[in-house]
């Protein structure tokens, strides 16, 4: 059995180094292609008409002139009158025309009539109680229920609860107009009728039962300090530059075309196939380059369909349908809030002995789970309780870490509180806890040492409140993270070609974290020939099927699949070429572009040479991840990450100034030092926009958002950014334990320890990110009156 | 780099806003007809395009192009989806983030802010021209050693911004940079990557 284990330290010539990103070229001179660069031939542009409404049921569509009008070429009605949208933004009809502004004019055109429901928009509070007994069920909680769930379950919620509204035969035929299954109408005729009471619970939030461990009580009883404090994230959007969208075609009536922005190449076409009612096989996605993904682009969308529905109505002509600025940041996904009031118990010495946390937050309609709080730190005794809010501000998806960085707020916030009442260092009491880091805690321990030097923390270390010089206060806060990534399920071919030339085909994408750098990197090292020597085919589903590029899982899925195929060609030509060296297979190596007997280079073949020997034929082979018939195991999971940040706050504006941050990070084997060094000062940047900028504001009067667009929704700019110092952990005790991934890890703890940073600053905790110069000001506000 | 990329241009279409409220006040039978039209307005002599498809002739990167374009297609738009040039991107919508940024008589614009009749008979260079003879730009080459580029989505207009800027500053202050490209924005947080990069360029003086 060959040997696929990563190669030595000694003996790698590529991995680990700093290498530039080979797509780098392209992007620098606008030669790389986007999905949204793409323009087919007669293209026609897609516009979606949206509800203005949070909640409403869509009584009409007429769309009549829409559809008369000249350069109009298509309208797909995508939700049909009956259906109930739940968020403002939620797509209604779909129109192609000639060109963007007649798209427009055409949406203009349509008449939709609606009914509106009441919707909520907030994720304040739960009101005490709430979520522990659901009243009886309103009109728009029938609707809702049938809308999520089996119609025998909702009779039964409606039997058991009863409703709060007198089912009139108009009522029902109206209901019977638009679909409502007769089990449902049925239960409405014979649902127990209950006055609605004062404070009842509305169906807006779904209380989670505690979970409780160890004795919390007793932590609690026997505490030498208990920290009382209230620690959150708002929802924040993932503002991809490139919007979501996909340009679809008919190049016939069995084959569909799409171009789209996506995470998941080779997924798109299982999640197409049925809609459009054609074999998966016959839908083919391509993509070169995306633009941002976050984590918000692994589905064919609604718009996406309707692109491809739009296409087929318009005799299969391209039809572009890329979101608009304002839709991107409404509807195509947001990251969950998640805010709590902590307690936490602690010794004298610091030892953290309980926690007990009520928590909430919303991801939409959806409602949304606990963050993993504790974060990182195994507390032993715990009592924690969710309460989930159902509302309309459009669904959450996946952003970087999903409810990582929310943890790392609550918990690392919690924690640094913890100390400042003890009057302890927090990177004392952090050390003095490390235990219950578990099992990482000998990387947390060297990586906490590395930052604190990396930040001089302990020259520039002053307990809460003491380091003010007129209106500035500076402070220093730490947080700690981790992640999963293990690699996903990857195949690659790689072609050896009989002229010498090398080809890589991998249904992948490269998100911009360095995929096809890395993937080339693999090859070039095993294979001993330069990287620009291989040809790499990636983002197509007529290449092998890799996984979907979320959760830090891609480095190991590709980087493991790409290593086995390279070995099985290496092998394979060894086979062929040893006769013609007089060796064994097992006796050469491929070393700077040639094959050679091991350390002797008067026995050896050129790359080209040695390829000569494979016959007319070209090779294929193809390598897999995950492969238990080729091991080891060459990815791994289970990251450790520590970040320390450095803030100056201007006390009369509010202003903060982040001047300083440092990030150590450990994922495994790095392959590419370069671009994992990146994707660890992009987490920080990132990390210093969500602490200090994002949130996405929603109105409870119209249920809309009011900062939909790239001036009012901020990213920090060049100006907002600081000293930055990164340090990869690498070596023994790290490389060994294989290939990690890098994507979510460093964005995890930037919030939380620029959090911490500030409260050091200012004497007092701002309880909520982003930290804007009013909740800044209200905080000391706060503390100047207490 | 202009100083702020959102001020209004001078000299743009040659009808301002005030010029045009007068227009639609005094001149209705101007409106049907299509094609430039010259109206009186406030005695003076003024172009008027549209509503229909007017010919509209660019200079991009030296070689002339003549559009049939309705008058409210922007330049970004002529650029992207007529000329198929598709460098500068569109990704706020209008002149918040710099992805569009393309020299107009070499100053950045924001090519989403600009109309194309506007851009006539001016000297339109995107960032596919600063390649010359198959090789990078200094600047370019810059972004590429020091991984200033992530998804690459932002990286057209911050190339094109951060080459007039540093024609302007040779050898940049901080607060400079801070100042100079505060036009751009990017999502995947390059910000580090483009500091190095204008050091290295500063430093070679390339």
């Amino acid at each position: 059995m060959p040997d696929y284990s990563w190669p030595a330290a000694e003996n790698r010539t590529l991995i680990g180094k700093r290498i530039s990103r080979v797509d780098s070229p392209l992007k620098v001179s606008g030669r790389a292609k986007y999905s949204y660069d793409y323009h087919g031939p007669e293209m026609l542009f897609g516009k979606i008409l949206r509800s203005p409404y949070a909640k409403a049921r869509i009584i009409s569509i007429d769309t009549s002139a829409a559809e008369k009008m000249p350069g109009v070429k298509a309208v797909e009605i995508i939700q049909k009158p009956g259906t109930t949208v739940h968020w403002a933004g939620d797509e209604i009809v779909g129109v192609a025309a000639v060109d963007e502004p007649t798209a427009e004019d055409g949406i203009r055109a349509i008449e939709v009539k609606y009914q509106l429901l009441q919707h909520n928009v907030s994720d304040a509070e739960p009101p005490a109680g709430a979520g522990e007994a659901p009243g009886p069920m309103s009109e728009d909680d029938v609707w809702d229920a049938a809308d999520q769930i089996q119609p025998a379950q909702v009779a039964a919620q409606m039997a058991q609860l009863g409703v709060k509204f007198k089912a009139t035969e108009e009522m029902l035929a109206v209901w019977k107009k638009y679909d409502m299954p007769d089990e449902i109408i049925a239960a409405a005729r014979t649902a127990p009728y209950h006055e609605e009471k004062e404070g009842a619970s509305s169906s807006f939030f779904q209380k989670a039962a505690a979970q409780s461990q160890g004795e919390p009580d007793k932590a609690f009883a026997e505490a030498d300090a208990v920290s009382e404090g209230l620690y959150g994230s708002p929802v924040i959007t993932h503002c991809c530059l490139e919007t979501h969208g996909s340009t679809a075609e008919w190049p016939d009536k069995d084959h569909l075309f799409v171009h789209i922005s996506t995470q998941n190449v080779s997924g798109i076409p299982g999640q197409m196939a049925e809609p459009m009612g054609v074999p998966a096989a016959n839908v083919h996605i391509h993509q070169d380059h995306i633009g941002g993904g976050f984590g918000s682009k692994f589905a064919a969308d609604r718009w996406d369909m309707a692109a491809a529905r739009l296409s087929k109505k318009a005799d299969g002509k391209p039809v572009r349908m890329m979101l608009e600025r304002d839709s991107e940041l409404k509807v195509a996904g947001a990251r969950p809030s998640a805010y709590a009031r902590v307690k936490v118990a602690a010794k004298r010495d610091g030892t953290i002995t309980g926690w007990q946390s009520q928590s909430w937050g919303t991801g939409g309609p959806g409602g949304g789970g606990m963050p993993p709080i504790p974060y990182v730190f195994a507390i032993p005794n715990q009592r924690k309780q969710h309460t989930a809010i159902r509302n309309n501000i459009g669904p959450a998806r996946a952003w970087r870490a999903p409810n990582h960085p929310q943890a790392a707020v609550i918990t690392m916030g919690a924690l640094e509180d913890t100390a400042a009442k003890l009057n302890m260092d927090p990177l004392e009491m952090f050390l003095k806890n490390i235990e219950l880091t578990k099992p990482r805690q000998d990387i947390y321990r060297e990586e906490l040492n590395i930052a604190a030097d990396l930040m001089s923390w302990k020259s520039k270390w002053r307990p809460r409140g003491q380091n003010i010089s007129g209106n500035i206060a500076r402070g220093l806060g730490l947080s700690l993270h981790t992640w999963g990534g293990r690699g996903h399920a990857s195949d690659c071919d790689l072609t050896l070609h009989p002229d010498g030339s090398v080809e890589i085909k991998l249904g992948s994408q490269d998100l911009g974290t360095g995929t096809r750098t890395c993937i080339l990197i693999v090859a070039a090292e095993t294979l001993g020939i330069p990287m620009d020597a291989i040809t790499l085919n990636i983002g197509d589903t007529q290449y092998p099927p890799s996984g979907g590029s979320g959760g830090s899982t891609t480095i190991g899925g590709v980087s493991s699949s790409t290593r086995r195929a390279a070995v099985d060609a290496r092998e394979a030509l060894f086979e062929k070429v040893a006769p013609a060296l007089n060796a064994q297979p097992a006796d050469l190596e491929c070393v700077n572009g040639t094959v050679r007997v091991k350390g002797d280079s008067s026995r050896s073949l050129s790359w080209k040479q040695a390829c000569a020997k494979l016959g007319a034929m070209p090779l294929t082979v193809r390598g897999k991840n995950p492969d238990k018939t080729k091991p080891p195991d060459l990815t791994n999971s289970g990251v450790g990450g520590v970040q320390m940040a450095e803030v100056e706050v201007d006390t009369e504006t509010g202003v903060v100034k982040v001047k300083k941050m440092v990030a150590v990070q450990d994922c495994g084997l790095v392959i590419d030092l370069k671009t994992a060094e990146s994707q660890c000062h992009g987490a920080l940047i990132m990390g210093i926009t969500y602490a200090l900028f994002e949130e996405k504001i929603m109105d409870q009067n119209t249920g809309r958002m009011l900062n939909p667009d790239m001036e009012f929704y901020r990213l920090a700019g060049i100006s907002d950014i600081p000293e930055l110092v990164v340090h990869m952990m690498t070596g023994k005790g790290y490389d060994e334990r294989g290939v990690i991934g890098l994507g979510e890890p460093p964005v995890i703890s930037p919030g939380a320890a620029i959090s911490n940073a500030v409260a050091n600053a200012i004497g007092v905790r701002v309880p909520f990110l982003p930290l804007t110069p009013d909740r800044v000001l209200a905080a000391l506000g706060q503390k100047a009156g207490a | 780099m202009q100083d702020d990329p959102k001020k209004p241009l001078e000299e743009s279409s040659g009808v301002s806003r005030r010029d045009f409220l007068k227009i639609s006040g005094i001149s209705a039978a101007a409106v049907p007809l299509i094609g430039t039209k010259v109206v009186e307005a406030a005695g003076q002599p003024i172009k008027v395009y549209g509503p229909g498809r007017v010919p509209v002739e660019l200079t991009v990167n030296g070689k002339k192009h003549t559009l049939q374009l309705e008058p409210r297609v922007t330049l970004l738009d002529a650029l992207r989806d007529n000329l198929e040039i598709t460098g500068a991107k569109r990704v706020c919508d209008r002149g918040e983030c710099g992805a569009c940024t393309v020299l107009l008589d070499n100053k950045t614009v924001y090519a989403c802010s600009v109309l194309a009749i506007d851009a006539q008979g001016k000297q339109i260079t995107t960032v596919e021209a600063l390649m010359q003879g198959g090789k990078l730009h200094p600047v370019q080459q810059a972004f590429v050693d020091t991984d200033a580029s992530q998804c690459g989505f932002c990286t057209p207009g911050f190339v094109v911004a951060t080459k007039v800027f540093l024609d302007k500053h040779p050898k940049p202050t901080p607060d400079e940079i801070r100042r100079g490209l505060s036009g751009n924005l990017c999502r995947c947080g390059t910000y580090h990557g483009i500091q190095q990069a204008i050091a290295q360029f500063a430093q070679k003086g390339a």
